[in-house]
Parts: C-alpha cells; structure tokens; sequence
C-alpha cells in the first residue's frame, strides 16, 4: 500500500534519532528508581537540624531495625505487585503464621499460653515459614485456578488469617517463645542486628533474581502484558503462583524477626500494616498495574516512610499528630515521585 | 434472498444527500488514512462501502460520526454543514452508527439501554421507570422491533440487540445510519432478519452505509456500492451494473486478465522434507478437519477472512490452543498441543496476531523483549547476564534492521514497524524451524513490510518452513504455496499465479467457475446467499 505511508517522512523520523548521542532527558528515566534518594538526603539534613540525637549510630540502627519487618513485607508485596498480582493478606500472615508455629510446638500445659505440643522447639521456625507458603499457596489457588478477584481474595484472606490468630491466641500475646524462634529477630552480628543484615541480604537476592535471573525478568513480562509473556513461551500462571508464595513465606518470616525483636508474637501483630506497605511500594516507585519498579526503589520507599517517623519524634512532635502526619508525608512523596519521574501513576 | 434492489423511495422526492463528503483528508502521523476521499449517500438510499484493510473506511466512519476531525475536506448533512466538532448531540441528530462490537450494556434492561444517559428530563430529576419503560415500547413499535423493553439486553439474541441499538441511533433524530460490518456474528437466518428489518427502515425512509466483507450481502442489499482502495476513492456505482469481478478488480487494483503474480520462483521439491505437519485438527468454534503439510523451504500461505479460523490455526501451531482432535508434527515429531514451551523447544516461533496484546511488553525494552522467548542462550543456570543479552539484543537489532536509540530503549518509543520488526526479532531469537507469522506486516510500512517477508523467505532457505497466516495479499503474493480457509474449512489451495480476485474470492466464500489451477474440497458456501 504505497499510499498510505509517506515513507520518506517515517524514515525520517526514526533516523532522526542518532544511534550513540543520546539525549539528556532520556537518560533521567533510567534513574527514576532513585527518585526518592534526594528526599532521603532531605529528611537526614532536616534530623540532623532538629536534633543532635538525629546522626548517631545508636538511632540510625534502631531506625533500620525497626524498618526490617516493613521492609520484608514490602519486599513480598514489590514482587507480587510487578507480576501484576496483589495481596492485602501479608499484614495477616505476619501474624497468624508466628501463632500456628507456637500452637503447634509450645506444650499444652505450663506456660500461659497452651499450645498442642506436636512438634518440637526447634522446628518453630521452619514450621512457621510453611504456614506462609500454604497461605500462598491456597491464594494462588484461588486467584489463579479459580480465577476469583485477587483483591477481595485477598481481603477476605486478612479479615480470615487475622480472625484465626485471634480465635489460636484467644486474643492474647505469645510471651513464652522458644529460643530458636525469638534468636534471629533479637541478636546482632558486628554490632548491627541481625534482621537488618537478613533484610540487606534477602533485598540484594531479591534484586539480583530480578535483574539477572530469566524467571525474574518474567515477572516484569509478566506484569506488563501477561498475554505477550504467555505467547512468548513464559508459564505465565506457575511463575505468578511461585511469587505469591514465595511473598507469603517472606511475610512469615518477617513475623519471626518481629517476635524476636519485640519477645512475644503480639495479637496485633501487623495489624493495618498493608496502608504502610502499599504506600512505601507505590512511593518507591513500583506501578500498582504491574510491570514496572525495582526493589531499591521499594526500599527508598520504607527508608522514607520510617525517617520521617524518626524525626518527627525527634523534633518533638506530639505522638497525636503521627498519624495525620504519616498520611500527609505519603501522599507529599507520591507527589514528588510522580514529578520526579515524570509518569502517570495511574 | 432475492438479488433485487429496492429503489430508494424518499430519495426520488428529495435530492439532497443525507451526506456528502468531499475531499476528505486524514493523516495519522506519516500514515495517510484518506487521500481526497468523497462518498454521497441520497435519503433512502442504502450504500455500500467496500474495500480491504487499512483501505480507510474506519477512518471514514469514525470521521462521519463525529470522533475525528479531518485534516481538510467538506463534509455536509443534508445540505448544512456538519455539527461543530464534539456536539456530541448535534452529530448524533444526523448520523448513527452501529459498530461492530456491541454498545448495549447487557446488566441493563433494552428501555435503560435506549435512553441511557437521558433516561429523566434534567440531572436532579428522579427516573420514573414506568415512563422510561413506555417511551421505550413506542420507540420499539415505532420501528417495528418486537422485543420487550423490560428484558435485561444480555438475554436478547445478537440481531435484537442489533436492533435495539439501530432503534436508539434513530431516536436521535438520524435519518442515516452506519452499519460497521453488522453481520460479522450472526448466523445465516439472523442475518436474513437483519436486512429484513433494514428493508423496511429503508421504506420509512432511512439510509444506510453498510460496510461489510461479504461482497454477497452488497449484492443482495444494496442499490450503490464505493470502493475506496489504498485510502483513496476508487469508484462509486449502482450495484447492478458492477459485476462480481470488476468489484474485486477495484478493491485489490489488480486487473482479473493479468495472471502473473509477483516474481517467479522456483518451486520447492516434493520430496522436500515436511517440517510441519497438520493432519484433521478440529477446533470446536474455530476450524473443523484441516490438514495441511509445509515442506522445507516452503513458505506457504494460510489465508482467511476474520472470522475463517486461519489465525486460530496458526496460534494452535504455537501452542496456545489445545484442538479437540488431530495432530500436528513438527520435524517427524509429534507436538504437545496447548503448551507454548513445548511448541518453542520443539523449534515453533510465533509472531502473534496483535502486537499490542499479544506481543509487546511496550514498557521494557527491545532487548528484553526480543530475548522474552530465550532461554538458554543468556546466561548459565537460568541467568540472564546483561552483557549477553545486549549482544543478543544487538545482533537482533542488526539482523532485522531495528531502528532504534539503542538496545535498552523501551520498546513504546518505536515507531509501528520497529515495534512489529522486535516482535519478529522474539520469533525467531529462537532459531525456530517453523515460523507461523500472523499477520506479520501489519501496520507496517511498504519497505519494512518488504524486508519482513524477505526475511521470512531466508528462513525457508535456511531449511525452515514458514506459514504465514493472513488476509493482505502483498504477504501471501510472497508465499510459494497460499490456502484460502472459509468458515473454518480449507477452501482451496493456490500455486503462485493465482490472481488476486481468484484469492478474494475464495476468502469471501464465493469460490466461482475461474477457480485455479486445483482446488480442494469445496467450500461451505454462506448460506445466507
């Protein structure tokens, strides 16, 4: 069809972009995951005005420890979210996956809390994990076999998981931890505690699979356009099934290191978490309809969301005004991502 | 259905066209959708208009109802110039259309659907249902359209949801209704019905534009047919005076004496290996009882209107449908059908229908996405190490002659025919010895569109076979071998020669007396002729 196409003006358009030279504002893209690094610079400037307390190693550790458990949901809730998928349930499971692990190790009598006494101490923690990947599992199921609306799955899956740990614990914190469950989330290695080190490795694995690894990359074919991934020769269902268990068990891990650092699985353990998570993925740059972000950016995100936490304490801003504040400063960092790098958030 | 043509009864009384469009000028782009196109429909009248993809009657639709503008051009309805662009109500009073997908709302019922969006007098004024449902039973009666306007529109049958939308498009006032291939999903007596209905609108003085790919239906509907090819006006005549082939003549341009189709080749030897073979696949809904053998070095051709079944067979060779009955064989071995990773080990690319949907994940790059179907090569271990796939990438980029920034750009910055070229480049990243392209060229410019078939020829050189499934004739004139699919059955085998008429005509499912050389079977004619 010679017609329709004005070739030369075609040509002319494609070879108007040079090969090598590349222009400035294309290469801005590339960074956009560290769209939240300044602000990150910003808020450390701003603690170290308000407080002296601000820039010592004793509160930038505490801030990192507390970050861990976050940051491993938002760890889970990234790669599920770039494979196109959701789960609100995490903010459950790091609850009731510690609360099984407990009810089937600790023993019946004894202690306050009765637990059945199956298995022994030791398995607390491997016990716990399965707990997460059946959790995962059974979503998969139901979102990928049954092909049920992954939101409302899932939200039901909170509402459920939390009501079990309730109906287990009879509304009461765990306090009588085996050793072995509470020892990863309460000890340091070098003077740092061992759940940020756990974090830093489990995010750098987790980054690598995505970078480097062929059924990582899938998940961004995935979340991009699952029909093309699937035409292409990708087993678009298994893989999305995988991450949603591997997200699950991630999620139970985070509630062992939470136990440990806090000595007892608390009945509201992560309990309206799932806000904190979808906000420190969206505002480190992870797209919500899939396909795109980096799990760097997804660690600005908690980074950001936590500083501004410390701060505020520091700068003695009443404990009341938190929650207003924690709202406004996501919403402020959607606004500069969004800017930051120049996309529709959609 | 009887070939005679009902005479435009208003249009004898009055002379001004419900439409006129002269000159009309669209470009997208660098591509020209309408050159100077013009067509005049008289009241009354109904008017066909033909032509093949990418011919510009879209454009010319959507340009007629309103949603574009054109770049230059007159438009006019009934002598006055067309409303101001986005009136939506004033455009809707003087033309209606009724697309091919539907535009009812099925939750709803027909009277919602009827007035939707004014189903009370003001925004504050509460819907009184009784009365929504009696304006509609009067709407419906006063176009003769027996259907219950309480019935929620997902019960109604495709020709009464057909119906209720052409009965809502008059209820704007419109005296000049669009048909956007209207009966693509009806069966034979839906269809009948149809053009009963439309008869009698027609009485009333109602005038259509019926655009269609059954050139049958022209026939038996219409009083005056245009065809526009290449985005340009080709003729326009009253029906009884064009026959069959000088209809198909003017759509394809190519004259029915000259036989010559494109260059000569040499034929592939029959003792050629087959590398694919298709024997007796069924497909419920798709394709019934097709076999097909591609030899070594064979590019062949798999033609087929939209609803022919030709893509779904392609697709099933790639694995992403499971047929019912029958087996394919890809190099003497049989394949595991509905597994695309089967199909790719066992050396099947595919380049899909829809780049867009099928092919593109647009916001990654062109080297992840013309490396998505490798996944051995990158890395050991199932990396993917980002030395590697750049020099894949890039040896892909030059092999195909991708224009592009560079590897890493994402592929939504490239123009159509990049983007369809790193499609192509994903197809055969594999080293495939069966390529089934589908639709490869489409939307692609002249030269690249060239370059895409010769590539796809080095592909059968190299030893492979190729099956190209589509309806464009400049990709099938590139085939050693082209079979037409009608209805799900193959309706006939072409060996190079074939005109393009003798092609249309066996796509269209009116396989005439000028067949070629050999055909085989004989094709389920439509039965609504």
């Amino acid at each position: 069809m010679p017609a329709t196409t004005d070739a030369a003006a075609s040509a002319g358009t494609t070879t108007a972009v040079p090969t090598a030279g590349r222009r400035p504002g294309l290469d801005l893209k590339r960074y956009r995951d560290l769209s939240l690094v300044p602000v990150l610079l910003v808020l450390g400037l701003i603690g170290f005005i308000v407080s002296p307390a601000f820039l010592t190693s004793d509160n930038l550790i505490g801030v990192a420890q507390q970050s861990t458990e976050l940051s491993l949901l938002v760890l889970a809730e990234a790669l599920i979210l770039i494979a196109g998928r959701m789960d609100l349930s995490l903010e459950s499971t790091i609850g009731v996956a510690p609360v099984i692990a407990m009810w089937l190790v600790l023993p019946s009598s004894g202690g306050r809390f009765h637990g059945l006494g199956l298995l022994p101490a030791w398995t607390s923690i491997p016990v716990c994990l399965l707990v997460g990947a059946v959790i995962g599992s059974v979503i998969g199921f139901l979102v990928l076999k049954l092909q049920l609306n992954g939101f409302i799955v899932t939200l039901g899956a909170l509402t459920m998981l939390r009501g079990l740990q309730v109906a287990i614990s009879q509304g009461q914190s765990i306090v009588d931890v085996p050793h072995s469950f509470r020892y990863l989330g309460s000890t340091s290695w070098l003077g740092v505690p061992a759940a940020v080190w756990i974090c830093v490795v489990l995010f750098a694995l987790g980054g690598s699979a995505l970078a480097w690894l062929r059924h990582g990359r899938a998940l961004y074919a995935i979340g991009g356009n699952s029909e093309a991934a699937r035409t292409a020769g990708i087993r678009v269902e298994r893989i999305t099934w995988i991450v949603l268990i591997i997200g699950s068990t991630l999620a139970a891990f985070a509630g062992v290191l939470y136990t440990g650092h806090y000595g007892s699985v608390s009945a509201d353990q992560g309990n309206g978490w799932i806000f904190q998570v979808f906000a420190a993925t969206v505002i480190g740059g992870v797209s919500l309809n899939g396909g795109r972000g980096t799990l760097f950016g997804a660690l600005t995100g908690v980074l950001t969301l936590q500083l501004v936490v410390n701060v505020m304490t520091l700068a003695g801003v009443p404990p009341l005004w938190n929650q207003f504040l924690n709202g406004a400063i996501i919403i402020v960092a959607l606004v500069i991502s969004r800017f930051a790098s120049g996309e529709k958030q959609e | 259905m009887a070939d005679t043509v009902t005479a435009p009864l208003a249009g004898t009384a009055d002379p001004t066209p419900v439409v006129e469009a002269t000159g009309i000028t669209k470009r997208f782009g660098a591509t020209v959708a309408l050159q100077d196109a013009r067509i005049t429909v008289a009241p009354g009248e109904s008017h066909a208009l033909v032509g093949r993809n990418g011919a510009g009657k879209s454009t010319l639709v959507s340009i007629l109802t309103g949603i574009q503008q054109p770049d230059g051009g007159t438009l006019l309805f009934s002598g006055s110039p067309a409303p101001a662009f986005g009136d939506t109500d004033a455009w809707r009073s003087r033309v209606a259309c009724v697309y091919q997908r539907s535009t009812i709302i099925g939750e709803l019922t027909v009277a919602e659907n009827l007035f939707l969006g004014r189903q009370s007098q003001g925004a504050l004024r509460p819907i009184r249902w009784k009365e929504l449902r009696r304006r509609a039973a009067d709407l419906l009666a006063e176009y003769r359209v027996e259907v219950d306007p309480a019935a929620r529109a997902q019960d109604l049958t495709v020709e009464q949801r057909q119906f209720v939308e052409i009965a809502r498009a008059l209820s704007f006032g419109s005296r000049f209704i669009i048909l956007d291939e209207p009966t693509a999903k009806l069966d034979a007596r839906g269809i009948d019905r149809l053009f009963a209905k439309l008869r009698q609108l027609q009485e009333q003085g109602v005038a259509f534009l019926f655009i269609s790919h059954h050139l049958q239906e022209v026939y038996d509907l219409c009083s005056s047919v245009t065809v526009y090819r290449d985005a340009r006006h080709i003729l326009t005549a009253p029906v009884a005076e064009l026959g069959h082939e000088a209809l198909v003549e003017a759509m394809t341009g190519e004259s029915g004496g000259s036989g010559a189709a494109g260059p000569a080749r040499r034929t592939v030897p029959a003792d050629a290996p087959g590398v694919l073979e298709i024997s007796d696949l069924e497909l419920p809904g798709a394709y019934t009882g097709v076999s097909l053998a591609v030899r070594s070095g064979e590019v062949v051709g798999l033609a087929g209107a939209t609803a022919s079944g030709n893509v779904r067979l392609g697709e099933t060779v790639a694995g992403l449908h499971r047929p019912q009955a029958g087996r394919i064989t890809v190099g003497g071995r049989e394949l595991r059908t509905g597994d695309v990773p089967s199909a790719l080990a066992a050396g099947v690319g595919l380049v899909p229908e829809d780049r867009h949907l099928q092919g593109l994940v647009t916001e990654r790059s062109v080297a992840e996405n013309a490396t998505l179907t490798v996944t051995d090569q990158l890395g050991p271990y199932g990396t993917v190490l980002p030395s590697r796939t750049r020099a894949f990438a890039q040896r892909m980029i030059e092999d195909l002659d991708i224009r592009t920034p560079g590897a890493a750009t994402p592929v939504s910055a490239l123009s159509g025919g990049n983007q369809q070229k790193v499609v192509v480049a994903r197809a055969l990243a594999t080293r495939p010895r069966v390529v089934v392209a589908i639709r490869p060229t489409n939307g692609v410019d002249v030269k690249s569109k060239e370059f895409l078939l010769d590539r796809f020829r080095q592909v059968a050189d190299d030893g492979g076979a190729v099956l190209i499934v589509s309806d464009e004739l400049d990709d099938l004139r590139s085939c050693d071998r082209v079979v037409a699919m009608f209805h799900g059955r193959t309706a006939g085998e072409f060996e190079p020669g074939w005109t393009d008429e003798q092609l249309v005509a066996a796509m269209e499912g009116m396989a005439g007396p000028q067949d070629p050389h050999k055909v085989k079977g004989t094709p389920s004619h439509a039965s609504h002729d």
